[in-house]
């Protein structure tokens, strides 16, 4: 594993950002494990112990990418008490977007007849915390007032489906979060190693005649041990070093909202912070590895029941493809 | 501590083992160590010994990792 040399750290004097608001949606369609059972070599134990993961959202036939989304940011609108013509930009994160062009964010804008510019970033499941990066600069440099950050993922629709390592990893979600210019974001911490190794996904390939590569068997890999070893390492440190950043100790913190890759990756990451599991929420259990939405879409349940409360101090963390690692201190 | 004595009081506090059973021929299997189970122990090893471990399907049994950590110790 290399060493991260150069990321890019934000301090609290730089605090440019704020999240007014969460919103979500679901795939209406629930996989259980026992489903998966019934074409997989594996059981419904082993599913468990290994990722903490009960069931699953997965998307059917009709449902697209940018219905899911523009439904989470249609959510996220409304508890801000805004409409779409009060977004002057639409970032969405997604690493398989709904088509290669147009862009998901452009798709979503349709289906909110909102008007502003859309762009597209992905950063694998890191999305969330480069996409607020991204925002935080825009709304510090004064182009715009207000943006969506959505997170749309479609995982079920790139893994192999008789890979039992992987596909029973995954869901499908989307979570957007309503950004303004405000003192919300107190210090983000970025880092990347380029390596495809670990953690990769293929396009489906086009039609070329010239084109004399032979096809990947495989669309999504993932080496799940070193993936685990990357994870619980860097996001220790990465929380770290944003709570030093603004001299927030672990028991000052309210939430601690990592990526949901895996239960043991966030068990073994809390013990190492010695924190109690309920700073630690999860969605796991019932939702999967969301990818970028991950983060987003807790946070917007944790909204809804009461949990996340205005004032709060909160830590995010993710890690993912790219490598891509990325943490924050947030108030919300 | 031998390498080999230091990766079993490991081995003994990941998964909660009496020391006196781990023998260096025991494959993790053997132990009851899971693949996420060998990388939390190899995460460990790494901070106590201050080495780098790749983590490949070569890495069987507990004198596997032995092997490898006092290669790096050379």
């Amino acid at each position: 594993m290399r060493k991260i040399n150069n990321p890019i750290h934000k301090r609290k004097e730089c605090e440019r950002m704020k999240i007014l608001s969460f919103g979500h949606a679901l795939p209406k369609r629930t996989v259980t494990n026992a489903e998966l059972t019934q074409f997989l070599d594996t059981t419904d134990e082993w599913i468990q112990s290994h990722t903490g993961i009960e069931s699953r959202y997965i998307m059917t036939g009709r449902e697209t990418l940018s219905g899911l989304g523009a439904k989470a940011c249609k959510l996220a609108l409304e508890h801000a008490g805004l409409k779409p013509e009060n977004i002057d930009y639409i970032l969405c994160s997604t690493t398989r977007g709904e088509m290669t062009f147009p862009s998901t964010a452009c798709l979503i804008q349709e289906k909110l007849g909102a008007t502003c510019p859309c762009l597209d970033v992905n950063a694998g499941c890191t999305g969330f915390l480069y996409a607020l990066d991204v925002a935080d600069a825009m709304l510090a440099s004064g182009k715009v007032k207000r943006m969506l950050v959505v997170c749309a993922e479609q995982v079920s629709r790139l893994t192999d489906w008789t890979d039992r390592g992987t596909c029973v990893l995954f869901g499908d979600a989307a979570g957007a979060a309503v950004c303004e210019a405000g003192e919300g974001l107190k210090s983000i911490h970025l880092a990347a190693e380029g390596d495809a190794k670990p953690l990769h996904a293929w396009p489906s390939g086009g039609n070329s005649p010239f084109d004399d590569r032979i096809p990947e068997e495989q669309p999504l890999y993932m080496n799940g041990q070193e993936i685990f070893k990357f994870a619980v390492t860097h996001s220790c440190h990465d929380i770290e070093t944003v709570m030093q950043d603004c001299g927030l100790t672990a028991d000052a913190v309210d939430y601690f909202v990592l990526h949901q890759a895996n239960r043991r990756i966030l068990d073994a990451a809390r013990s190492r912070l010695k924190q109690p599991a309920e700073k630690f929420p999860v969605n796991i259990t019932t939702h999967g590895n969301t990818s970028s939405a991950c983060i987003p879409v807790l946070l917007s349940e944790m909204a809804e029941d009461g949990r996340l409360q205005k004032g709060q101090t909160l830590v995010l963390s993710a890690f993912g493809a790219g490598l891509t690692t990325g943490a924050a201190v947030l108030q919300y | 501590m031998s390498t080999f004595e230091t990766i079993a009081k490991l081995i003994a506090e990941t998964k909660d083992l009496d020391i006196n059973n781990i023998k260096p021929e025991m494959s993790f299997a053997d132990l009851g160590l899971d693949s996420l189970d060998v990388a939390e122990l190899v995460m460990n090893m790494e901070d106590e010994l201050g080495v780098t471990i790749e983590i490949s399907p070569s890495l069987k049994t507990v004198q596997d990792v032995v092997a490898l950590v006092d290669e790096q110790k050379k």
